[in-house]
């Protein structure tokens, strides 16, 4: 800062500081290039993932997404077996997440103390944090064995007369999938959640309980409706992750291809086979059609995304119904 | 009896939203708590200095697949940081328009794709042109996956920094490319330097990406254009195996990774809190 005087009668003889000032157009050209490879990068990858996929959507047309026989053998690739379990797994978790994703969330906006509640955040956010992998390992020693010798047989006796619960447990399965799913989403859902609910304004809370209400009617006939926009919002994004996660689901879901008719037989997610056939996948149609597998996988999410941003981007002009 | 009713589904309601964050909170000390428990107890210095022992012998190791991740996280950091980093100084400081709203979008978009589908890509542009699995290829896809968070990371905390410093800055004569490095960035450097460790410790734990482009070694991979072994595929891949040495093996692997990777989080958080404090 002392040298700023200076600086102005060497810059006319064309020292340092003229040079710097030259940086600009340079600085700007580096940076935007930069900003701008993300576009490269994105259109490259839509590309690759199309040019990769040509043979098998040639083949197979839009057969592809309605056919149900994934035989290597044979070659024939259809993709509704993964479809299926991709949605139902990720549907399932949320299933499991949102109810206690949203009561923690507003347990920690509304009833903890400013202290205890960040402290709970942090902890809760390096759940986030832990590999994909170490919930598969846990998935595969600790849950599965688990759910095996209580839960399940416990949610047989009650709900047990349901097809979908029907049959017997096979350990990994698309059940075992949807709750490591759950425990992995939850987190974005907790620390998204309680963010907008604490953005409600407090006169909205004053205003409820001066009429009268309760702590948890001014909370959820009040707060929660006012953060209604910025919840679902939170609840798509951890949907596409969920749709994508590949580790953990892979190494508990036993990777069948065939459609299953119970949540309690072992099944199969788009991520996963790509994850497991890819690299023994002999023929060029049988990487083609995992490849075109990606597309699909990459064009649900993308979609996904899309809602959860558009959610979030009308929650400016219209609040609460 | 109406009251009564509000006031017991009032303490019910309430109590339930309690009972779910434990719940949560919980599950993170059962996962730590497990994992750590099994991790110690298989733990020898073996693992860090020995290579992958032949199935059904004692003993043996990780060392490759422990340098095998450093050598990928380093392309990884090569690849994600200088394009992260300054395509978040052109967001933050340079741009005005359509252009930086486009660019934000197809970063969040990006930043969305699942990281299989980045393998795939990785896969696509290096290992089907060089026709074999390599170092560069994981740490190319490992490196793609870095750039967005690392962008958004970067503008953010450049952002934060007050319009009086860059004012301040110019009205001494500085030009806007020396404000930016001499003034701004340094102003925010903790928040970022702190950010890229977030992102590297994310990306360290990344294994589908790494499946079919590093693909995994029972050896020392040498140079960069050979098959290299990673830690978080050496879990997944002795997990799903038959044989007990290898689960041990694995759950020693989980422990070093997720020890790794959550003091890398829990400092980098620390530090975070310290920053944004002081800021504001």
């Amino acid at each position: 800062m002392s040298a700023a005087p200076t600086v102005l009668p060497r810059s006319r003889a064309g020292s340092l500081a003229d040079r710097l000032r030259l940086g600009d157009p340079f600085a700007y050209t580096l940076t935007v290039v930069c900003a701008a490879s993300i576009f490269l990068v994105t259109c490259l990858l839509v590309y690759q993932l199309w040019l990769g996929s040509a043979l098998s959507r040639h083949k197979f047309g839009w057969e592809f997404i309605f056919s149900s026989t994934w035989d290597p053998v044979t070659e024939t690739y259809g993709a509704v077996p993964f479809m299926f379990g991709t949605v139902v797994t990720a549907i399932l978790a949320l299933l499991i997440s949102v109810p206690i994703g949203l009561g923690a969330a507003i347990f920690l906006s509304e009833m903890a103390l400013p202290a205890i509640s960040d402290t709970l955040t942090f902890l809760i956010e390096l759940l986030a944090a832990v590999p994909s992998v170490i919930y598969g390992l846990l998935g595969i020693f600790l849950l599965v064995p688990v759910l095996e010798s209580t839960v399940v047989p416990a949610l047989k006796s009650v709900i047990g007369f349901l097809p979908i619960f029907s049959g017997p447990f096979y350990g990994v399965s698309l059940f075992s999938a949807s709750v490591v799913l759950s425990i992995m989403i939850v987190p974005f859902i907790i620390s998204v959640s309680r963010e907008v609910l604490l953005a409600v304004p407090v006169d909205q809370r004053e205003a409820a309980l001066s009429l009268g209400a309760t702590k948890w009617e001014t909370t959820w006939q009040v707060v929660v409706p006012y953060a209604k926009r910025g919840i679902y919002g939170s609840i798509f994004l951890a949907l596409a992750r969920a749709l994508g996660e590949t580790m953990a689901v892979t190494m508990v879901i036993g990777n069948t291809p065939h459609v299953p008719t119970s949540l309690l037989q072992p099944g199969d997610t788009i991520a996963s086979v790509i994850a497991n056939q890819f690299t023994e996948a002999t023929s060029d149609m049988y990487i083609s059609a995992l490849i075109e597998l990606g597309l699909v996988l990459f064009a649900i999410t993308i979609i996904i995304n899309g809602l959860a941003r558009l959610l979030i981007l009308t929650t400016g002009s219209k609040t609460g119904k | 009896m109406l009251q009564r009713r509000r006031k017991i589904v009032n303490v019910v309601m309430l109590s339930l939203t309690g009972v779910c964050t434990v719940f949560i909170v919980s599950v993170l000390f059962v996962i730590l708590g497990y994992l750590f428990w099994n991790g110690a107890r298989y733990l020898t210095v073996n693992f860090f200095t020995k290579l992958p022992a032949p199935v059904g012998e004692a003993g043996g190791g990780m060392a490759n697949a422990i340098v095998g991740s450093g050598k990928l996280l380093f392309l990884a950091t090569l690849i994600g940081v200088p394009f992260g980093f300054l395509g978040g100084v052109y967001l933050a400081e340079f741009g005005t328009g359509m252009f930086p709203s486009m660019v934000r979008y197809m970063t969040d978009l990006l930043n969305g794709v699942p990281s299989i589908v980045i393998g795939i890509f990785a896969y696509g542009v290096v290992v089907a042109k060089m026709h074999h699995f390599s170092t560069l290829a994981g740490g190319l896809a490992l490196g793609v996956m870095m750039v967005p968070i690392a962008l958004r990371t970067t503008e953010e905390f450049l952002r934060g920094v007050p319009q009086s410093l860059r004012e301040g800055a110019m009205a001494l004569g500085a030009s806007k490319a020396r404000t930016i490095a001499t003034v701004v960035i340094p102003a925010a450097i903790k928040g970022i330097f702190s950010g890229m460790m977030l992102d590297l410790a994310r990306v360290a734990g990344e294994t589908a990406p790494l499946l079919f482009t590093s693909l995994g070694n029972r050896f020392w991979s040498p140079g960069w254009d050979k098959p290299t072994a990673a830690l978080p595929v050496m879990i997944y891949q002795y997990a799903v195996s038959p044989y007990d040495d290898w689960h041990r093996q694995a759950w020693a692997a989980g422990f070093v990774l997720l020890a790794l990777v959550l003091l890398v989080n829990v400092i980098a958080r620390l530090v975070l809190a310290r920053a944004s404090h002081a800021a504001g």
